[in-house]
């Protein structure tokens, strides 16, 4: 084989290699999402499982405080209650508002962060309305539940966890109907 | 192979057109080589004046002369026009002067390719500049460019984002044409192991780039559509995860420093033999050391990104695996320290960078294991102490080699020598100067100052001070070097064909300075 066809060959692999790399850059966003689940990372948008030991941990008890805010929307966004003292091992259920003020309906959905951030492993949600997006009308005003149990394996060092929602506008692209995967 | 090369018959006279045209057509080697290097120093001047915006804001605690949005941008655009626009051109451009001649070839394997590739750096630089002056002003992302806050920059990031495409298409094709010279394009009897380090360290980046260029091609692609088409690769809202964009970032982005560092290893793994008048100490252990480095890269990516909340056994993980990168940085360091050790050493200009390079590259590798430290990582994200680390290593590190590399073959290139005196005092200059801004970064950085703020508290200003008097004289040092390249081109002094007596690669042994403008057409005779 002549040089010339040899340097030909070997650029046609090496591009195939760079056009793979390209699609590797894509393939991490299933890789990323699928490491995710299997290890339990990142698990905003489903279910907890109950915690086995349903046991009420009356020697301490933890204070819950909520927040809310919102991002790029019009949306009034807002907990009823600021904050709850509880157990860890009880059931506890909160309600948070929001309201369409404008005049054309609106697609949204909450995001859940916590502080401090090791606190999210303990944190179980059995219900919340941060798993599903959320149709409000024009001037509809909705309360929503979210329905959670503190792990009593929490540690003793934490002794208030804040809650803190951030409420986005779902535009009309990216509406499409996401999964909470195995809820 | 002869047969190729039998089809021109010209050896030392130059069939080319004059003037500009002579740079916009030319395919050959040398021409795009010096194209490379004057590009990447106007460039380097570029970013250093963002830098001197960026000193000078700092030298006083309290807003001056830029507001944060622009002071932002300057940080942005600093960064991205000295990795992209800066480092990586030069060695590329050293790639293009050196390779062929090293390997006994007559020039690149694609030359058009070359050309092209060469010819894309421009626009993506201007769309890089003309960023500053859109509506909404430079983008201040961060050279890293983290989602959420490109989807929600101005419309220069657009622009950014177009100028990333255009210079990792420029970059794969530079590669491409790289690995092909070096594997296909050697003299008979220059086998692989053979070769310059400087061959085989160009080889493994060349490899890294195709690897990870496209990478970060397809991340700033999804902040593009996130941007302007509705998904929601980065946003939260509809599903994604902005820490998803820093993984696939840093996978691009730690495999990008070694990028930029390898060659500068193979630039110094030139230089110091010839100045100890001994062969590389070690060659077989440099290049699998060199190699290992690269492969390492791929699996440390998220020692950038400990703080975003991973789980402690990933942590773990990427600590011990990036910890294992000092052994083969190690092996090196020792390997050219071993070189020197009973050397007959002379220090000339390229010998005093080659031994500024050896002292303060390893100094930012030290403190580079020091942040690779979960536990001190995590005190120390984003301070300055990370900016001190990194300066030492990219600038002290491949801008030192790469004066280093232009001081060593300039007399081969130009056929003249430069002023010896000047040179030194070049460096010298430049070795406080750099000391003078960056070793006091580190204090900062331990007090807690943040980076990429333009204001700071009060306990921080006589480090700052310091910081900015050194940036001043660093960047005033390289009018300098500017004026020593050109006084050298235009009335340097006649150099010798082999102009460092401890040189032994085929430029200085079989080629005379200036080289022809074809050279190895016929491949030479190995021993």
């Amino acid at each position: 084989m002549s040089l010339a066809a040899e340097n030909r060959k070997l650029l046609l692999k090496l591009t195939v290699i760079a056009v793979g790399m390209f699609g590797f850059g894509f393939a991490m966003v299933p890789f990323y999402k699928a490491i995710c689940n299997v290890t339990g990372l990142n698990n905003l948008l489903n279910a907890d499982r109950t915690p086995v030991n349903t046991q009420v941990d009356m020697t301490r008890s933890v204070t819950f405080q909520f927040d809310a805010n919102t991002r790029g929307t019009t949306l009034k966004f807002k907990p009823l209650q600021r904050h709850v003292r509880m157990h860890p091992g009880e059931m506890t259920v909160i309600e948070y508002e929001v309201a369409n003020l404008s005049e054309v309906p609106v697609v949204g959905q909450a995001i859940p962060s916590y502080g401090p951030k090791t606190a999210a492993g303990y944190v179980k949600k059995l219900e919340c309305f941060c798993f599903r997006q959320q149709r409000l009308e024009a001037g509809e005003v909705r309360r929503m539940p979210v329905q959670f149990v503190l792990d009593g394996d929490l540690p003793r060092d934490v002794n208030t966890i804040t809650l803190s929602y951030t409420y986005f506008e779902v535009n009309a692209a990216a509406a499409a109907p996401r999964a909470g995967g195995e809820s | 192979m002869s047969a190729v090369l039998d089809t021109h018959g010209h050896d030392d006279h130059a069939h080319h057109p004059t003037g500009i045209m002579r740079w916009v057509t030319t395919t050959n080697h040398k021409d795009i080589g010096t194209m490379y290097l004057w590009f990447s120093f106007t460039m380097f001047l570029v970013g250093g004046i963002m830098a001197l915006v960026i000193r000078t804001e700092l030298f006083a605690p309290g807003l001056q002369i830029v507001d944060p949005e622009r002071f932002n941008a300057m940080t942005t655009y600093h960064g991205l026009i000295m990795v992209f626009g800066a480092i990586m051109p030069a060695f590329v451009g050293f790639a293009n002067w050196l390779i062929p001649m090293q390997i006994g070839a007559p020039d690149m394997a694609f030359p058009r390719m070359n050309n092209l590739s060469f010819w894309l750096l421009p626009p993506a630089a201007l769309l890089l500049i003309v960023a500053q002056f859109t509506p909404g002003g430079g983008a201040g992302v961060g050279w890293t460019m983290y989602a959420p806050l490109t989807v929600q920059a101005p419309m220069s990031m657009d622009l950014t984002i177009f100028a990333v495409h255009i210079l990792g298409a420029s970059s794969i094709m530079g590669s491409i044409n790289i690995i092909t010279t070096i594997l296909n394009m050697r003299a008979p009897g220059m086998g692989l192991m053979r070769i310059p380090l400087f061959c085989w360290t160009w080889l493994i980046t060349a490899y890294l780039l195709i690897a990870v260029m496209p990478v970060l091609a397809g991340a700033v692609t999804m902040t593009l559509t996130d941007r302007h088409f509705g998904t929601t690769f980065f946003n939260a809202a509809g599903g994604g995860d902005p820490v998803l964009y820093q993984h696939i970032f840093w996978f691009f982005g730690h495999p990008e420093v070694y990028i930029i560092a390898i060659p500068a290893f193979g630039v110094i793994s030139q230089i110091i033999p010839a100045f100890a008048r001994k062969p590389l100490f070690g060659y077989t252990s440099m290049v699998y050391a060199t190699a290992s480095i690269a492969v390492l890269s791929f699996l440390v990516w998220a020692h950038h990104m400990y703080t975003v909340g991973m789980p402690v056994e990933g942590q773990l993980y990427f600590m011990y695996a990036t910890v294992l990168i000092a052994v083969p940085t190690g092996v090196k360091v020792f390997n050219w320290v071993a070189t020197m050790w009973r050397g007959s050493l002379t220090f000339e200009t390229p010998m005093l960078f080659a031994c500024g390079f050896l002292f303060l590259f390893t100094m930012g590798g030290f403190t580079g294991l020091v942040l690779s430290i979960v536990p001190i990582d995590v005190q120390l994200h984003d301070t300055y102490y990370v900016v001190a680390h990194f300066h030492y290593v990219m600038v002290a590190g491949a801008l030192f080699s790469a004066f280093g590399g232009i001081y060593f073959w300039l007399p081969k290139w130009t056929g003249k020598m430069y002023n010896e005196t000047l040179g030194k005092w070049h460096f010298w200059l430049s070795f406080i100067f750099f000391n003078m801004t960056f070793f006091v970064q580190h204090f900062l950085g331990l007090a807690g100052m943040p980076r990429r703020i333009p204001d700071y508290s009060l306990q921080f200003t006589e480090f700052n001070v310091i910081s900015s008097i050194g940036a001043w004289g660093f960047g005033l040092s390289q009018l300098l070097f500017l004026y020593i390249v050109v006084s050298t081109i235009r009335s340097g002094k006649k150099a010798a064909d082999k102009q460092w007596d401890g040189a032994d690669s085929l430029e200085w042994t079989h080629l005379p300075s200036p080289p022809p403008y074809h050279s190895f057409e016929t491949p030479p005779v190995l021993k």
